[in-house]
């Protein structure tokens, strides 16, 4: 970082992001004003464009920016006397906190927690909680935002403006939740950041690069709720899921094409990224609280450390996915049981576990593009066609549907004529 | 922070009930009423009589009345009481709410005090 000098602008994106959740929730505990903290900071942003290119980067950005937000706080303030107590709280902060501000001290920690808490409340619906993460807390623009969801950037701006305005006029409050309220309030934040990620996740396609990587927004919150919350296991295992999800996403795509997990090139992992993961995961199974995300990592991390498809730990899969059941009773997980199942005791068993799952599944495109591979496997191959001409016709993901297409152009006749068999080439990884 | 709290309920379920039943989830709920009026969280509020006895009057732009027996919707659940809350903010709304003793579904919303 020392050696060659950063345009400033780069400096200022990279800071921005890191410190623009930490500089709102400041200001919003001091101001009380969403708006207003918002408009500070962007201001603060503003000035140091104009600042840092002839003056050169200051050596705390961070505090740079914080202190020039108070300043212009107080400016604002001071046009209004009944202002006159959050004015001395500013002054008072200003020269109290500036040295150790961008180093991130217990107070400023519980300004992003707090904040991240009040975006993520249960009182505001999905969309708007998944909005003001990412503007608060994540840093991202809204015309960012826009483009990840593929949504009009006006849009999202009212998405943001109706939240903020229900945020005060119900008087949803700015604080970390107690002990009692914790469980469910933390399992609502990591569900919203769970969602960005598969946002980012499953809808990159290998072919849309302008489309920003809400994947690796999502990693980058979790990682600053780990943080500012070192104690929680879930907090950890979701850490830890996205990051061995992340570790193998070059391997997803082979000239642009979907390549399934039995297929993909094991050596395009990111294996040192996949110790460290299930090192983490590790750490938060040692504090004895087990739950979803736990459970789902540890699943992940039986594939991720496998040498191959054909070796990997089934009966310990299967033993994983029967917790997971118990924790979360949903039909998704049971299906995904069936798939285990299907690699420890064959492929008729899978489907006498499939069969069940029509009823609550029959509306999504992977139940019967999982149904179809079994029905190949065990030589039905009529029903196979019919099952992922279903799939095909319930996705719109591109890239799932240039898989399916090859499957059915293939005829569904063995397990050799489907994709799997054709992306396995030595040049194909 | 004022909320108006209004509760909803099934009133099929309700009248489904055995007379023993019903006596002690009024008995239930006036022990919740009187803490909450005791703890200052709840500043007035009443039950409603069953929606069998509501009227509709709707107004058009030139303030003709039409009135029609029944409540503003048909609907499983219906309006059986209300009241009005004096708590900080809305996480002590939502958790008085969530500690009314019977199963029924409540809304909160904050009330519109001066202009």
């Amino acid at each position: 970082m020392a050696d060659a000098p950063r345009p400033a602008d780069e400096v200022l994106a990279d800071t921005l992001r890191e410190e623009r959740g930490r500089l709102t929730a400041a200001l919003v505990r001091i101001l009380g004003d969403w708006d207003l903290a918002e408009e500070l900071v962007q201001d603060a942003a503003v000035a140091a464009l104009e600042h840092w290119p002839s003056e050169g980067v200051p050596r705390n950005p961070g505090a740079w920016l914080m202190t020039a937000a108070r300043r212009r706080a107080i400016d604002r303030l001071r046009r209004h006397a009944r202002y006159r107590e959050r004015i001395r709280l500013l002054t008072a902060e200003v020269t109290q906190m500036d040295p150790g501000v961008a180093t991130g001290g217990p107070m400023d920690a519980d300004d992003r927690l707090r904040l991240l808490f009040t975006c993520c409340h249960p009182a505001l619906n999905r969309e708007a909680q998944v909005a003001l993460t990412l503007k608060t807390i994540g840093g991202l623009e809204t015309a960012a935002i826009g483009r990840a969801f593929l949504v009009p950037e006006t849009t999202i701006a009212q998405r943001l403006v109706r939240a903020k305005r229900k945020i005060r006029d119900a008087a949803i409050p700015y604080r970390v939740p107690d002990l009692a309220e914790l469980p469910a309030r933390l399992a609502e934040v990591l569900t919203v950041l769970y969602l960005i990620f598969n946002e980012g996740y499953l809808a990159s396609s290998g072919e849309t690069a302008e489309r920003r990587d809400l994947a690796r927004d999502a990693e980058w919150l979790a990682s600053l709720v780990a943080r500012l919350m070192p104690d929680e296991p879930e907090v950890l295992g979701l850490l830890a899921l996205m990051r061995l999800h992340l570790a193998r996403a070059e391997a997803r795509f082979a000239n642009g094409d979907l390549v399934l997990l039995p297929d993909q090139d094991r050596r395009r992992w990111d294996h040192a990224a996949i110790r460290d993961a299930v090192a983490l995961l590790r750490r938060a199974e040692r504090m004895g609280r087990v739950g979803t995300y736990q459970l789902q990592a540890a699943i992940l991390a039986e594939h991720a450390t496998a040498d191959s498809w054909a070796e990997t730990r089934w009966d310990r899969i299967v033993a994983l996915y029967d917790l997971l059941r118990r924790v979360e009773p949903t039909p998704v997980v049971r299906l995904n049981r069936a798939l285990a199942v299907a690699e420890l005791d064959g492929p008729t068993a899978a489907l006498a576990e499939l069969e069940p799952l029509a009823e609550r599944l029959g509306g999504w495109h992977l139940y019967h593009a999982a149904r179809a591979d079994l029905l190949r496997r065990v030589g039905r191959a009529e029903e196979a066609v019919a099952a992922d001409g279903r799939a095909l016709e319930l996705t719109d993901n591109p890239a799932e549907r240039r898989l399916l297409q090859q499957r059915l152009a293939a005829g569904g006749v063995s397990p050799g004529a489907a994709p799997r068999g054709r992306r396995n080439g030595p040049r194909a990884g | 922070m004022k909320y108006l709290m209004l509760i909803a309920g099934d009133e099929a379920a309700w009248e489904a009930q055995t007379d023993a039943e019903r006596t002690a989830s009024y008995a239930r709920v006036v022990a919740w009423w009187r803490a909450q009026t005791d703890a200052g969280r709840i500043v007035s509020g009443h039950e409603l009589q069953p929606s069998s006895t509501a009227t509709t009057v709707r107004l058009d732009r030139d303030g003709r009345a039409t009135v029609v027996d029944g409540p503003f919707v048909e609907a499983k659940e219906m309006l059986g009481g209300y009241a009005v809350l004096d708590v900080p903010d809305l996480d002590a709304a939502i958790a008085l709410a969530s500690s009314w003793p019977e199963p029924d579904t409540l809304e909160v919303r904050p009330i519109v005090t001066d202009g």
